[in-house]
């Protein structure tokens, strides 16, 4: 359906050793661990609870939690893509 | 006998209604020509309540998106930012932290459920653990959870239907009758075609809104700074920011144990396993994100009704009534219409949900245990109806208050199957009956601290010197998690016998090669 190439990065990370396949030809679950970044950003208010700095007259508390709609979105694209089946 | 929350006093708008109407019209056409898409013999769980498993990315997508954000979501999320201001928005972190964690877990038990025919949690549980008893707790949970949703959906169409003017309880009947009998004619297949509709109005409405309606109130800096002033002003003070720690504790609590609880829900957990793969179910967990963006959005509509000096008498009319201020009558129409259509396709996913998992768990599990793949669509059908009667019997005769505080230990309770489902998924270690006991525990826990807060979301607990102000659903999944992990090393350590399990690791491999597995009594699958 989604025919989405490769990203030429994500071919590189995965010659990292962490990363190859695990044993039953798989690609490795350690990926998974980039989709904790998402919890860590946002389980924490005080990072985020402030006003400033605005963007075009949005206090930060509000980008800052939209920002992370979209970094989340490409980190769980990225895993989706790196732990796919060929 | 109408709803007491409802009291504002609408005109009648002819244009809007009419709108309205055509649009219901359209979607119950659709509801009825669904039993003839990918065309099947209904009579078959798989097939009735799961849409045979052959959704594909995009309608899976469309109907996960319609499923998880309901008519209530887009009336209620709004509602809060709009009484409260920041507190509410934590439905932005708890749709942002759903999809990595529903990634990771979901393909998995959408794999195991598929190796060995399962068609609710519970009846993954029932053989992950050879414990009947267990599925049973399971499937009450979640039934019991469905239920007040259900009704809130009824919520949501009545609040818009009032807000175009059309008084008592009659419309809303109409309505769910057409629902319960499309549903019970098409199964899955109805929501799941509806869902395509819903979604693109709501898509349209809410871009058109958040383009149109920031230029009539001066732009978003303006409509901040009005906010800003406003909250403070409230009966329950609100902020802009979230500023003193015990707010924060709540935001990021509430937020986590939310996205916690939604893929345990049984409707959530439906959509997921109609999905034709593993690979499908990924895919879509890396595209939903774009859902989230859009709730963050329909809040933000609490903070432009403030912008614009909407002063309801009850909050969840400010976004009706903001969208009746700015926009002309017919797109008034369309934007109700998609709300009203955004309450069918949950109540409709969410009523097969809760009779899927009466029929294997209760019927075939208690009652006829030889039950026929024929006599488990049948039971199914019927109890669908049954579970719509009386979502509609709770909204006509009780007051809305109830079904809002249901809803809210409905996620709670839901939050304690946690334990069975998820950990499940990962490890047969734990013990059926320490399962029990901690399911037990925290049922009780978030019950009673619920009900002494008169259901507010949180509970101020005294912990070592510190008061901690945090989600109650979190506090009962603790103490659930500390007696199940404790009895289960007494219940080993002692010896106590543990039943079997049905599955075998190479089951729960979501990375596998898309497999085709046969569904056993399955007619064949059509080309």
């Amino acid at each position: 359906m989604l025919s989405v190439q490769r990203p030429r990065f994500i071919c590189a990370l995965r010659g990292h050793q962490l990363l190859r396949m695990n044993g039953n030809g798989h690609p490795s679950r350690w990926w998974y661990a980039l989709l904790a970044l998402p919890l860590l950003g946002l389980l924490y208010p005080p990072l985020y609870a402030t006003r400033d700095p605005e963007l075009a007259g949005i206090p930060f508390f509000y980008w800052y939690q939209f920002a992370w709609v979209i970094v989340t979105a490409v980190l769980t694209l990225v895993v989706y893509l790196a732990t796919r089946q060929r | 006998m109408t709803v007491a929350l409802i009291t504002e006093a609408h005109k009648t708008n002819a244009t809007a209604l009419t709108v309205f109407v055509v649009l219901f019209l359209l979607v119950t056409v659709l509801g009825f020509v669904a039993v003839r898409w990918r065309q099947a013999k209904l009579d078959h769980l798989d097939e009735w309540g799961l849409g045979g498993r052959k959704f594909g990315t995009v309608i899976t997508w469309f109907l996960l998106g319609g499923d998880l954000y309901t008519a209530y979501t887009f009336i209620a999320v709004p509602a809060l930012v709009f009484g409260t201001g920041a507190i509410g928005f934590f439905a932005l972190p708890y749709t942002v932290m759903i999809y990595p964690i529903a990634f990771v877990i979901m393909p998995r038990l959408w794999s195991v459920c598929r190796a060995h025919g399962f068609v609710t949690p519970a009846d993954f549980v029932r053989g992950r653990y050879a414990s009947r008893e267990l599925g049973l707790l399971v499937a009450l949970t979640g039934i019991l959870a469905t239920m007040p949703y259900i009704a809130l959906q009824l919520v949501g169409m009545q609040i818009v239907l009032g807000a175009l003017g059309v008084s008592g309880d009659w419309p809303l009947v109409i309505a769910f009758v057409i629902l319960a009998a499309y549903t019970y004619q098409s199964g899955l297949r109805a929501p799941a075609l509806i869902a395509i509709v819903k979604d693109t109005l709501i898509y349209v409405t809410i871009i058109v809104a958040v383009i149109y309606i920031p230029s009539k109130i001066g732009g978003l800096g303006a409509m901040f700074d009005a906010a800003e002033k406003a909250l403070p002003t409230r009966p329950k003070p609100g902020a802009l920011i979230p500023g003193v720690a015990d707010a924060q504790v709540a935001y990021a609590t509430l937020a986590f144990g939310s996205a916690l609880a939604l893929f345990l829900y049984p409707h959530a957990i439906t959509a997921v396993l109609s999905a034709k793969s593993a690979q499908t179910v990924r895919r879509n967990t890396a595209l939903l994100p774009a859902y989230s963006f859009l709730l963050g959005l329909i809040a933000l509509l609490g903070y432009m009704a403030i912008a614009r000096g909407i002063n309801p008498s009850n909050p969840n009319f400010a976004v009706p009534d903001l969208f009746l201020n700015v926009f002309p009558s017919w797109f008034v129409g369309f934007a109700f219409a998609a709300i009203a259509i955004g309450a069918l396709v949950p109540a409709a996913v969410m009523s097969i949900a809760a009779a899927n998992l009466f029929t294997r768990s209760i019927y075939k599990g208690y009652l006829r245990s030889g039950a026929s793949h024929g006599d488990e669509a049948r039971i199914a059908k019927i109890v669908s109806l049954l579970v719509k009667v009386g979502a509609l019997v709770i909204i006509l005769t009780l007051p809305t208050k109830y079904a809002i505080e249901l809803q809210l230990l409905g996620g709670v309770w839901i939050l304690q199957t946690l334990p069975a489902i998820v950990i499940g998924l990962y490890t047969r270690w734990l013990h059926r009956w320490a399962l029990v006991a901690g399911w037990a525990v925290g049922m009780t826990v978030g019950t009673l601290m619920a009900a002494s807060q008169d259901f507010a979301p949180t509970y101020p607990l005294e912990l070592l010197g510190t008061k901690i102000n945090a989600y109650t659903g979190i506090f009962a999944l603790a103490a659930n998690l500390v007696v199940t992990l404790v009895l289960t090393l007494v219940l080993r350590a002692a010896g106590v016998r543990d039943a079997g399990d049905e599955t075998q690791a190479e089951d729960f491999d979501e990375l596998a090669e898309d497999a085709v597995y046969p569904v056993p009594g399955a007619p064949a699958p059509a080309a």
